[in-house]
């Protein structure tokens, strides 16, 4: 049941981050470059303010899954390293925390470039 | 405008007509279909998430912070494998921002160029290149992280 | 009689003549309402290359050939090519002369090529500079996404303004003298267009950009000439699909013209059909270039349109100049093609 209500919510939330996009697009004409760098910054400050961690408790990876969820990650990696590390860690933290998503984007990119060829739009 | 000086009043009463004009006759989007389905498609690949996430926290018994960064990989492996088989462009073209705001999208905007310039090389074609669109968002994020982090370690020391 | 008429019209009092004309196309294009008026389509987007610039420059060397091939011509015989393309340093008709071996005049006009070539061209051929040469061009979806847009795999969504470039080329043989003699299409005169610019800056709006150049060329040319949309079966423009035709449309009834829109065809509107989904329409210098080719004139050598003008359309600008927020400039050169033996 507990993991229904989970799934329900992530769904949601999840659904309703995407919605803010498409209004962004919609509305601004934003790239998606843009809308994935303004999600990420997002993420960070929301972070840093100590507002996106409820979000997640509350909804999984309805908050984790878009984009902001990797800033938060980023803004929490670099600010507990800080606590723990010092100034060193305010430089280190970020990065750690989000390598696993980066090198793996990273990596697939590259093994996808070597085994497809892009295809042409319908 | 590049040398607003330059134009006349004249010309810029032109301008700003033909703006209204262009406006008054430009087609429309249709916003509730495109609302829609952004929402389906990036609720619907939350909830994958979600799914990955407890597999991986309730059968494989892993902590919280393991599990979400195995959920990420797992997503963006999938995006990665959907963005090479020409999968992704073609629910990106039905959903929007759906596609583009989750994880997978950050995946997409990696593997698409990668694969792009393949025929321009294998360091300045898929290297180079593969940050061309997601190369911004690791700038912002990184920088904006450490900027964060630096105001953490001055208030933890003050 | 005098050379010029009016303002900005060249009268081509030799007519030189159309002699021939040949047009390739992708799938997408066969699919549209036009497929199987078009003398080659290509079997896949790589038309038997390892790169889409490639298979793009293959296009405009066959199409050239084919054209040449038509009017039962040697390549030696064509006495210059005047040709160019949308890619950066228009690298497909200059690799395409380089294979051809015709002696080439390499244009920049986007879009709006083939109305450029055709002008220039009927200009050398009426001048007695040429006997036989051959204006073409040429566009390949896939080389102007990755150059001006996005990756092919990328997930975005397009605009409902964006258009859609066409995979295709065309190549006319323009012929003066007694290399005319044969001709059933002549061209008649042409108006120069001037770089027109309101102010648009967004990259997915094309037909928007160029629209106010189609009307300020248009204008020009009417009143030069002393005619109206009666005197003309079609008014052809290139590539300013529904939305910039629309604007069209708006911007010559302001500019006090009597416009008769069952007249008005336009190039990006009619090569694909709604079901296609291209959004506002077909757009690159192979959609006017492959319509010409593979209908107009073929229909005006029948007879069965007896006089049109030809207006291609170009937004002249680059993907450094989108990133720097200017706005995109428009161009548009006018022809006026006829059927009639000498």
């Amino acid at each position: 049941m507990d993991m229904l209500m989970m799934g329900i919510k992530a769904f949601v939330v999840g659904g309703l981050f995407c919605v803010i996009g498409q209004i962004l697009i919609l509305k601004t004409k934003l790239t998606s470059a843009r809308i994935l760098v303004g999600y990420v910054t997002a993420g960070v400050i929301l972070g840093a303010l100590g507002l996106y961690r409820p979000l997640i408790d509350f909804a999984g990876a309805g908050a984790t899954v878009p984009l902001t969820g990797f800033g938060y990650l980023l803004a929490k990696g670099a600010m507990e390293a800080a606590k723990t590390d010092g100034i060193l860690g305010a430089f280190t933290g970020g990065v750690v925390a989000g390598a696993g998503g980066i090198s793996a984007a990273v990596f697939f990119g590259y093994l996808a470039a070597l085994i497809f060829k892009p295809k042409m739009k319908e | 405008m590049g040398n607003e000086k330059k134009v006349s009043r004249a010309q810029q009463e032109k301008i700003e007509r033909y703006k209204q004009l262009v406006d008054r006759l430009s087609p429309k989007s249709d916003m509730v279909t495109g609302l829609w389905r952004a929402f389906w498609v990036g609720g619907a690949i939350c909830l994958l998430g979600q799914a990955i996430t407890e597999f991986f926290s309730r059968v494989m018994l892993w902590g919280a912070t393991s599990a979400a960064t195995a959920t990420s990989i797992c997503l963006i492996f999938l995006s990665a494998l959907l963005t090479g088989l020409g999968v992704y462009d073609k629910i990106g073209k039905y959903a929007g921002a759906g596609s583009i705001v989750p994880i997978t999208g950050f995946s997409n905007s990696v593997v698409a160029p990668a694969m792009e310039f393949r025929r321009e090389g294998l360091v300045m074609g898929v290297g180079a290149k593969l940050f061309t669109l997601s190369g911004p968002v690791l700038v912002y994020g990184i920088c904006s992280s450490i900027i964060v982090g630096l105001i953490a370690f001055f208030m933890e020391v003050l | 009689m005098g050379r010029r008429m009016g303002e900005r019209t060249v009268v081509l009092g030799n007519r030189p003549g159309v002699v021939s004309w040949a047009s390739i196309v992708g799938r997408k294009e066969q699919e549209g309402p036009y497929g199987g008026r078009f003398d080659q389509v290509l079997d896949d987007e790589l038309n038997g290359e390892t790169s889409f610039e490639s298979a793009e420059r293959k296009m405009l060397e066959t199409a050239v050939t084919l054209c040449a091939r038509k009017a039962q011509r040697e390549m030696g015989e064509v006495q210059m090519l005047l040709s160019g393309d949308l890619l950066n340093q228009i690298i497909s008709a200059g690799y395409a002369a380089r294979n051809l071996q015709i002696p080439f005049y390499g244009l920049y006009g986007a879009c709006s090529t083939m109305s450029e070539s055709l002008s220039l061209g009927g200009m050398l051929a009426d001048g007695g500079y040429a006997d036989r040469l051959i204006a073409a061009t040429c566009s390949h979806f896939c080389t102007a996404e990755r150059q001006y847009r996005a990756p092919l795999e990328l997930g975005n969504q397009r605009t409902p303004t964006a258009q859609w470039t066409v995979t295709g080329a065309g190549a006319v043989m323009l012929a003066s003298g007694a290399a005319a003699k044969e001709a059933k299409v002549r061209l008649t005169h042409t108006t120069c267009g001037r770089v027109i610019d309101l102010g648009i800056a967004d990259a997915n709006n094309m037909g928007a950009a160029m629209a106010p150049a189609a009307a300020d060329t248009l204008c020009a040319h009417l009143k030069d000439l002393n005619r109206s949309f009666e005197d003309y079966d079609l008014v052809v423009t290139g590539d300013l699909g529904h939305h910039g035709r629309d604007l069209l449309i708006e911007l010559l009834r302001q500019s006090g013209v009597d416009v008769r829109e069952d007249r008005l065809f336009d190039c990006g509107c009619e090569i694909f059909s709604a079901r296609q989904d291209v959004h506002a329409g077909g757009s690159g210098c192979g959609c006017a270039a492959s319509m010409l080719c593979g209908y107009l004139l073929p229909e005006l050598a029948a007879g069965h349109l007896n006089r049109i003008v030809f207006m291609a359309t170009g937004a002249l600008l680059s993907p450094t100049t989108t990133m720097q927020g200017e706005s995109i400039p428009g161009v548009a050169h006018a022809v006026v093609i006829e059927h009639g033996e000498e």
